[in-house]
């Protein structure tokens, strides 16, 4: 069972990288417009800018 | 107009000359739409970036202030179809939307803890069952000790600041049960982990904070969205002034500028039918001026040098020249300020329900585990088993489905009246609204429209109305602008010549047509004045028509009296017009009990009577003479055409030419205050059946964590019963959207 020592953090370490993952994109401002951002994926004037 | 937009008071400045704004955008109603605006613009030389948000109808823009001026924005806005205000976030909104981000980064926390916790717990469980070892389950009680710990006390802010507060004020709401819930749940689980016992009830305080978490931000999401809609209204208002100044050169010039602009002191120019933008005093000009947005009056009052108007007043036949005073003065606004001081104070008496039922709630929550703890040391149990006991009572009542119960319908029933037209201002207006047993409504510009129609439209020609309509779209005469109404999407004809104090002609279809007063039109003017309508004519070669201009009753006027009548509401009109012009209103809605010619505290009076009799009054007005009684009332409502200060009492503003919002408001408000009272039943039943369990000592974590999420599905799903109800019933009301467009195509002709 010693594996659990190694393996519980490790599962938890992947959970606070997710919950860093959020934090970030919170932060950055990504869920400020998430219904133009749907559409924004489909037009592809960005490849020129 | 031909005078330039100064929008300067909007625009922000960076260091390197560029500038910035925002802007609310009318007119959107497709995802395309994003790509037209944002190309669009981008083809704009001078402009450097703008982003459009899909969710808000916002646009960001910035621009090169060498090249460009932000009026050219606008233009080239409004020349690709959208039009444009300039905007301005309002505190409240930053406020709300900071509110939001925070509770979303508690729910995020939360949701990590107890996820990751939920993993360890069910080890631990099926471990107990399976024969787990005593070290390895101590190690995953400490593991989850260490989340707990951090996240609860990160996650559990709202909480525990809400509860100080309360206590503070000696009081009880239900964040003080939520917050000595999750404490001594997660003291105790680490007493317990010190000591290598087998239970520990980390996962029952995350998933507590987690549950609740989600419907407080689901709650404030739906408040922050109301919020942004209402601010989008205000600027799409579009509401501007011209001021005389002096230009560059010294000379006289009139620049047109966004209300918000305006500052004691300036001069103004007010021509025949424009709006009066801001509390001023005539400096020159003689005019007759239109009220009946302030004091209900449907009579025109004369004005010259030295008057003070209001701001809200339509000027009637003269230029103004104002000058803008700091602070509104006279009679009139001094009262309703002293009214207003003490009209609102039994509002702020009111007592949430969630509130009143924690005030219940938790005395016998707290009661109920001192007896356990004692009851189980009488009959020999040790000092700590019964403690254990004790605590396990505390959590098992700790009031997740209850303090659920309430937000959880709250959400739905706001999403419901959101969509019903209606921006409600204070949350708890939903359960005063549900108890209201009387309405008492204004009449001028609630029942009635705020603006003067044709009364006559049915009785003429359609094509002649048309052309009628069309025609006086060149003309700033209030009365034209009424029949201009008419006229829905065409330009106006472009040879129109307005001739002042006599009408409007144009050439139609190679006829001279005229729009005015009789002896323009070449009439003989026999027909009598029509109850107190104004009239115009209109010749187009030999045909001729005879408009009569009129305060008209809402189209759905009578259907929603009828409606509230039907549900049991009394129904009284009170309105600061004479009561001649009251009674034919009262009449044609067959409502008896009506009184005209009221001053502000005599509205007051008049509700305050009511309430003596133990009734409770729902207020519906609009005017500056309203907002007393718009405080006083136990709720009201105000159309969103309505003074910025009866606006600012009222509990909600509703949308568009229609009354039927009122009726709305009134339904959904009574339906989600029954499934509140369900939920908060649905929650203390299931307490009845855990509560012995966790006296006699029965509850296991498991056993906590699946009643508890067990009962907050339950009143959540009980909760959205109201919006399937909503669904089932589809009104022809126009969205929110839909009505702002046309609010603004109103707010446009005015202005």
């Amino acid at each position: 069972m010693n594996i659990l020592v190694f393996m519980v953090p490790l599962a938890l370490l992947l959970g606070l990288t997710a919950l860093f993952g959020f934090m970030w994109s919170l932060k950055s401002g990504q869920y400020d417009d998430v219904e133009g951002t749907a559409h924004r994926i489909l037009s592809d004037d960005d490849v020129t800018k | 107009m031909a005078e330039p937009l100064d929008l300067s008071l909007f625009v922000k400045r960076a260091d390197d000359g560029g500038a910035r704004m925002d802007l609310a955008i009318e007119g959107i109603t497709c995802a395309a739409c994003l790509d037209d605006i944002e190309r669009g613009l981008a083809r704009v030389p001078g402009v450097t970036h703008a982003r459009l948000n899909l969710t808000t109808h916002r646009l960001a823009v910035s621009w090169d202030e060498a090249r460009i001026q932000p009026a050219d924005i606008v233009a080239a806005l409004k020349s690709i179809g959208y039009g444009a205000y300039p905007f301005e976030q309002r505190r409240v909104e930053a406020e709300e939307e900071a509110r939001t981000t925070w509770l979303l980064k508690c729910l995020g926390v939360a949701a990590f803890a107890a996820m990751n916790i939920m993993l360890l717990s069910v080890s631990v469980w099926s471990g107990n069952v399976s024969g787990i070892t005593q070290e390895t389950r101590d190690f995953f009680h400490w593991c989850s000790a260490l989340i707990a710990l951090p996240a609860a006390a990160y996650a559990g802010q709202p909480f525990f600041t809400s509860a100080m507060s309360a206590l503070r004020a000696r009081r009880l709401n239900m964040d003080v049960p939520i917050s000595l819930g999750v404490l001594l749940a997660l003291g105790m689980s680490v007493f317990e982990t010190l000591n290598h016992a087998e239970h520990a009830y980390f996962d029952s305080a995350v998933m507590l904070l987690l549950f609740l978490l989600a419907g407080r931000y689901l709650d404030q999401a739906m408040r922050r969205k109301t919020r942004a809609a209402a601010g989008n209204i205000a600027a799409l208002k579009g509401d501007v002034a011209t001021r005389l100044g002096a230009d560059e050169a010294g000379a006289e010039a009139l620049t047109v500028v966004p209300v918000a602009a305006l500052q004691a002191g300036d001069r103004v120019l007010v021509r025949p039918g424009e709006r009066v933008p801001a509390d001023a005093v005539v400096v020159s000009g003689l005019s007759q001026i239109d009220e009946s947005l302030i004091t209900g009056e449907t009579d025109r009052r004369a004005v010259e040098a030295g008057a003070s108007i209001y701001a809200g007043s339509i000027n009637f036949d003269g230029a103004l020249t104002l000058r803008v005073t700091a602070a509104a003065s006279g009679s009139l606004i001094d009262e309703v300020g002293r009214l207003l001081e003490t009209a609102g104070e039994a509002r702020t008496r009111y007592m949430r329900l969630a509130d009143r039922a924690a005030r219940l709630y938790a005395p016998v929550v707290h009661a109920t585990a001192l007896l356990t703890c004692i009851g189980w040391i009488l009959v020999g149990a040790s000092v700590h088993d019964a403690l254990i006991t004790a605590i396990a009572v505390l959590i098992i009542t700790c009031p997740c489905a209850l303090a659920l119960a309430v937000p959880a319908v709250q959400v739905v029933a706001s999403g419901a009246l959101f969509r019903a037209g209606l921006f409600l201002n204070s949350p708890e207006a939903i359960e005063r609204l549900a108890e209201v047993d009387v309405a008492v409504f204004d009449k001028t510009g609630t029942l009635t429209l705020p603006e003067p129609r044709v009364a006559n439209a049915a009785e003429i020609d359609a094509g002649l109305l048309a052309m009628a309509g069309r025609l006086a779209l060149s003309s700033h005469h209030p009365l034209a602008m009424a029949v201009a109404r008419e006229a829905v999407r065409v330009a106006p004809f472009a040879d129109a010549v307005e001739k002042a104090g006599q009408g409007v002609e144009a050439e139609i279809d190679g006829v001279v047509a005229r729009l005015g007063s009789a002896a323009f039109c070449a009439i003989d003017d026999a027909a009598p004045e029509a109850g107190g309508a104004s009239a115009l004519w209109f010749r187009h070669g030999e045909r001729t028509a005879r408009l009569l201009v009129r305060q008209m009753l809402r189209s759905d006027a009578r259907a929603v009296i009828d409606a509230l009548r039907a549900r049991g509401l009394g129904i009284v009109i009170l309105s600061g017009d004479r009561p001649g012009a009251v009674e034919p209103v009262a009449a044609a809605l067959g409502v008896a009990d009506w009184r005209g010619g009221l001053k502000p505290q005599e509205k007051i009076a008049a509700i305050e009577a009511l309430k003596a009799q133990g009734r409770r009054v729902l207020m519906v007005g609009d005017g500056l003479n309203d907002a007393p009684a718009l405080a006083a009332a136990h709720c009201s409502l105000s159309p969103i055409t309505a003074v910025d200060m009866a606006q600012g009492q009222a509990d909600a503003v509703f949308l568009g030419e229609k009354l039927a919002p009122v009726a709305q408001a009134v339904e959904i408000a009574g339906r989600a205050r029954n499934l509140m009272r369900q939920n908060l039943i649905l929650a203390i039943v299931y307490n009845f059946i855990a509560v012995p369990m966790a006296i006699a000592g029965l509850v296991t974590p498991l056993i906590a964590a699946a009643a508890m999420s067990g009962s907050s599905v339950l009143v959540t799903l009980n909760a959205l019963r109201l919006r399937a109800h909503a669904v089932r019933t589809p009104s022809d009301e126009p969205t929110p959207q839909g009505a702002d467009a046309k609010l603004a195509l109103a707010g446009r002709t005015t202005n």
